[in-house]
């Protein structure tokens, strides 16, 4: 069995004062009506994996709240799963203390800090936000490409704090002084050691990626062609970069921020077909471009045998494709056999998964699993 | 609920500076002090004042103890011309557990961070260049964490300590990226210092 979470409870988490779900791997469609607790479910199950979920929530916010109360009000609270694979079952837990920013983390009962959740558990997900992916300024797009990257190669979420650590000492060091050469040497060295290895790493993981799309011509999904705005991931990028900001000292200190290097590349997306950028794409394409990249990221991933079956968490995402492209989504995943949670408001856009997925209906709270 | 008498405040707000304590902790550690007056609380006072009265910091490499210079600084049998540079005394214990290294050491009190306003004057580094100028040293070994901070104060110090021609060496990584010293096992630290390289 590929890696899916078998049981799930929710312990005032968001909407829910406690939800539990029992599930068998394969699709999962919930449905229900608007702010019946879908996005929510998929959110507690985002949360299995490192970081701060599919909203970008502190682990603060997400205890459950009574109306009229505020922020900091939230209860403690808990996402428990069972993780079954091939080689049994493991229990993971997470959740936080309303006073306590930090989110705990339990493998097997053992406390474990939550960098170790992505030996057991991959995420892959698609929101609505996404949507406006390509419509947006940079850093969403480069926080998606990071997400990609981390997916892939774990180890990238350490470069890239690094760096961006070394990056913010450097510019409260040219901003606030003291002006001190050697101190700003070490720290554009540290930059360029952490930027050129997070480069590098999202170029193996876009080259991968591009080489998936490109073996998926045969769907009917729009295809990505993908790149970076800039290259600091080539031969010597590190030097280079330490160079960019050593000599871009005085004109970061009066930007207040470091004006080059990886933090700013852009991750530029084509509609192959059209040899357009995806953002003039109808929003239609463009959803089902992102959804397409999504997919390709899944099936490669799914490939890799030292690391876990990704999980899909498909937000919402039947509801702007039409029904060839539905229904080829519905394949795919099928095929792909990989745990999938999709959601959307009506039972009936998930028809082409009767029979092949499990239904939830998600009203007042409570989950209700369909039978059969 | 009665608020606690202000002398019970206090001490829970002492406590809870302390590194690892919020303030839920600092609670709970107050009142088991209290549940213990003649086992815990009444020695941990009279230790607190014999630390505070007795305990200095060393003016040769930095680390608290009741002599000065210290007791590592003081033996005329460790290795005078190797210093071994670590963030705090906590470093240095970890390394003295290892029971793999001779020579000296030197403690900064810290490390460079820009954004929490730790700048080469509030750390012990000007002792080590004079320490180092001095004549006596032969080679630096750099013990610091593997994070962003451990590894900028590493590249500053080899650079501050480039012209006094002593050879800089760091230990080796082996150590998990964002490892502190202390946390360590003894074997992971005797290797890391057998592996040490150029810095
Ligand atoms: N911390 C919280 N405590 C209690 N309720 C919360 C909390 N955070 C969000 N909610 C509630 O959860 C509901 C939103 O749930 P969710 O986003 O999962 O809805 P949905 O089923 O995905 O709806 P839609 O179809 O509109 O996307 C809202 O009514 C919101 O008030
Ligand atoms: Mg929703
Ligand atoms: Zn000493």
């Amino acid at each position: 069995m590929r890696a899916a979470l078998t049981r799930l409870t929710l312990t005032d988490f968001r909407s829910y004062a406690r939800g539990e779900l029992a599930l068998t791997g394969g699709a999962v469609f919930l449905f229900g009506p608007n702010g019946a607790g879908k996005t929510n479910l998929l959110e507690a199950v985002s949360f299995l994996a490192p970081g701060r979920g599919l909203r970008g929530a502190a682990a603060t916010e997400v205890g459950r709240r009574e109306p009229g109360e505020g922020e900091g009000e939230g209860r403690p609270w808990a996402v428990a799963a069972v993780l079954s694979d091939a080689d049994g079952e493991t229990r993971v837990g997470t959740g936080a203390e309303p006073d306590t920013a930090r989110r705990r983390v339990r493998i097997e009962g053992e406390p474990v800090p939550p960098g170790r959740l992505s030996d057991l558990v991959r995420l892959v997900w698609l929101t609505p936000q996404q949507d406006r992916l390509f419509l947006e300024g940079g850093s969403e797009r480069r926080r998606f490409l990071d997400r990609l990257v981390f997916a892939d190669q774990p180890r990238h979420a350490a470069a890239v704090s690094a760096y961006e650590k070394a990056i913010r000492e450097r510019t409260r060091l040219l901003t606030d002084g003291p002006n001190d050469p050697e101190w700003l040497n070490a720290l554009e060295a540290q930059a360029a050691e952490a930027g050129a290895v997070l480069a590098t790493a999202r170029h193996k993981t876009l080259t991968a990626l591009q080489a998936e799309i490109d073996a998926r011509s045969e769907r009917p999904f729009p295809q990505a062609g993908l790149s970076l705005s800039e290259d600091w991931h080539s031969e010597g990028s590190g030097e280079r970069l330490r160079e960019a900001l050593a000599r871009g000292r005085a004109r970061d200190a009066a930007a207040g921020r470091a004006l080059s290097g990886p933090h700013r590349t852009d991750l530029l997306v084509n509609l192959r077909e059209k040899d357009r950028p995806a953002a003039e794409g109808s929003t239609g394409e463009q959803k089902a471009l992102v959804l397409n990249l999504v997919l390709a990221q899944a099936a490669r991933l799914a490939r890799d045998p030292e690391a876990p079956a990704p999980i899909l968490l498909l937000d919402e995402v039947a509801a702007h494709l039409d029904p060839a492209r539905r229904a080829a989504l519905f394949d795919e995943i099928t095929a792909l056999g990989l745990q999938t949670f999709l959601t959307g408001t009506d039972r009936s856009l998930f028809e082409g998964l009767f029979g092949r997925g499990q239904g939830v209906r998600v009203e007042g709270g409570a989950l209700e699993p369909e039978n059969g | 609920m009665a608020a606690a008498s202000p002398e019970i405040e206090r001490l829970i707000s002492l406590l809870s500076k302390l590194p690892g304590l919020g303030p839920r902790s600092a609670r709970r550690a107050a009142l088991a002090l209290l549940k213990r007056r003649e086992q815990l609380l009444t020695p941990l006072a009279l230790a607190l004042a014999d630390a505070a009265e007795k305990v200095r910091s060393c003016s040769v490499c930095g680390s608290p103890d009741t002599q000065d210079p210290c007791s590592v600084c003081s033996d005329r049998s460790r290795d005078a011309t190797l210093v071994c540079v670590v963030e705090e005394a906590g470093g240095l214990w970890a390394m003295e557990r290892g029971a793999s290294y001779r020579g000296r050491y030197h403690v900064l009190g810290g490390l460079l961070s820009a954004l929490d306003g730790v700048g080469p004057d509030s750390l012990r580094i000007g002792e080590l260049v004079s320490r180092v100028g001095a004549g006596e040293v032969r080679e630096v070994i750099l013990a610091l964490p593997a994070t962003v901070d451990g590894q900028t104060t590493a590249h500053y110090l080899a650079e501050r300590l480039a012209a006094s021609g002593v050879s800089v060496t760091s230990l080796a990584r082996g150590v998990p990226v964002g490892g502190e010293l202390d946390w360590l096992d003894d074997g992971t630290i005797a290797q890391a210092l057998r592996a040490r390289r150029p810095a």
